[in-house]
């Protein structure tokens, strides 16, 4: 039986602490024992990007992210991403777009989309196709994907 | 099951300390994109997992006197975006840019890529066209050696996770009429394991007409990561002109040993590859080194 251990974090922007095994990745722990399953997994080897999620503003795969990791730091899901019922910019513009068509890729893209945003508000479109080459789309052929995120970018030059 | 205990060690002695009372059942993990794949995947096995990425100051760069000093938690996001590394090391920059993808950047590390010995790392080749060292720490004390000489065989290196730790790497910043270039070709341009990737580093002398010193560092063309000399004899204290770089250009197809892979590519691709990347990186460093 593996160990367990007290994991404190900011999870969507409130502290919270869970018991969680030596042996947990934080992707098994955002789903399993916090129910949020809008992580979502396909590869669970790093190479598709669906279960990505924000480590301090940074994409991570949490499929390969010991959840012991995160102790301390601010971990942001697709879930923490609306604010008082409203979605945030980049959701809006996925639907807007018609970005989203299983949705199977559609919180990780996002949240590897925020990323980007927050550290460059006005990337080039070569910018956006490589700040999404660790996420696989097998539905829209990333074109939407690519003209939402400049939708939101342009928006914000104002 | 991936592992039964985890720590996430605050100094370079406790995580030591822990590897010693694990007795070669502890096993460091830095960033884990690699290893916890060689986990998941059951070819590996280990009780505890020494976390190192805490310990205060392992994830920084600095330049110290001429060389720059790179903790071993450095990630490839931070390499790719230093200023001091692009424009002192640029060799560098550019491998860590190829690395995985955004997601791999900015977890995996300088020094998992080093131990885990892939005769293709982008990291490995790039420090080897460097000749940087690696400040390895273990009970006994703490030491630099040449990364060249760390690896051993594909997947194996020379330094014990389960027993030392490497702490940092150092080479010298680059100087005056010096630049250094790195090129690869993989199947996409994200997450897939180079088929050649060329290192190259150029010093030249003051009116930038010869070549003073050089390196060319290929992979995968043999068991560990390969320093193409015959290449670099060829254009050691040579004028540069065509004829100078097409025999070192040359002289690497012919010293490197590239096999055939089912799915990466035959050999004699590579073989083309290998000419035509080592001539991209020379000429760009060259470029470069010029100012
Ligand atoms: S599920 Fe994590 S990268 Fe595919
Ligand atoms: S919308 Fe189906 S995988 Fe992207």
């Amino acid at each position: 039986m593996a160990k367990t251990y007290p994991l404190k974090m900011n999870l969507n922007g409130k502290e919270v602490q869970v018991e969680v095994s030596a042996s947990a990745t934080l992707a098994d722990v955002l789903r399993e024992q916090l129910g949020l399953i809008g992580t979502k997994i396909g590869c669970e080897e790093g190479e598709c990007g669906a279960c990505t999620v924000l480590i301090d503003g940074q994409a991570v795969n949490s499929c390969i992210y010991p959840a012991m990791k995160a102790a301390g730091r601010r971990v942001l899901t697709i879930e923490g991403l609306a604010k008082n019922g409203e979605l945030h910019p980049v959701q809006r513009a996925f639907i807007e777009h018609g970005a989203i068509q299983c949705g199977y890729c559609t919180p990780g893209m996002v949240l590897s989309a925020v990323a980007l945003l927050g550290q460059n508000p006005h990337p080039t479109e070569d910018e956006i196709r490589r700040a999404l080459a660790g996420n696989l789309c097998r539905c829209t052929g990333y074109i939407q994907i690519i003209e939402a995120i400049q939708d939101v970018a342009g928006r914000s030059q104002g | 099951m991936i592992c039964e205990e985890y720590i996430l060690a605050s100094t370079v002695e406790e995580a030591l300390a822990a590897l010693a009372s694990l007795r070669g059942e502890g096993r460091l993990i830095a960033g884990g994109t690699d290893l916890m794949l060689q986990l998941q995947r059951g070819e590996r096995s280990v009780r505890c997992l020494v976390d190192i990425t805490r310990i205060p100051g392992i994830d920084e760069i600095k330049l110290e006197d001429s060389y720059i000093i790179i903790g071993a938690a450095t990630t490839f996001a931070q390499i790719e975006r230093s200023s001091l590394i692009r424009q002192r090391a640029p060799v560098l920059a550019e491998a860590a840019s190829w690395v995985g993808s955004p997601q791999i950047r900015n977890v995996g590390t300088l020094a998992g890529n080093v131990v885990n010995a892939q005769p293709a790392a982008d990291g490995s080749i790039a420090l080897l066209t460097l000749d940087a060292e690696a400040e390895i720490a273990n009970l006994t004390g703490r030491q630099w050696v040449p990364v060249a000489s760390l690896f051993v065989s594909p997947g194996v290196s020379r330094v014990d996770a389960s027993a030392e730790m490497i702490t940092a790497f150092r080479f010298r910043a680059h100087g005056p009429r010096e630049s250094s270039a790195f090129e690869r070709q993989a199947r996409r341009k994200a997450l897939s394991l180079p088929i050649i990737n060329v290192g190259v580093r150029v010093l030249l002398n003051a009116e930038g007409t010869h070549v003073r010193d050089v390196r060319i560092c290929i992979g995968p063309v043999a068991p560990v990561p390969f320093r193409a000399q015959q290449a670099e004899a060829a254009l050691r204290n040579r004028a540069i002109d065509e004829d100078a770089i097409t025999e070192a250009v040359e002289a690497a197809v012919l010293e490197s040993k590239p096999r055939s892979s089912l799915l990466r590519a035959g050999k004699e691709y590579r073989r083309e590859l290998i000419r035509v990347l080592t001539r991209r990186a020379l000429l760009r460093a060259i470029a470069a080194a010029r100012g």
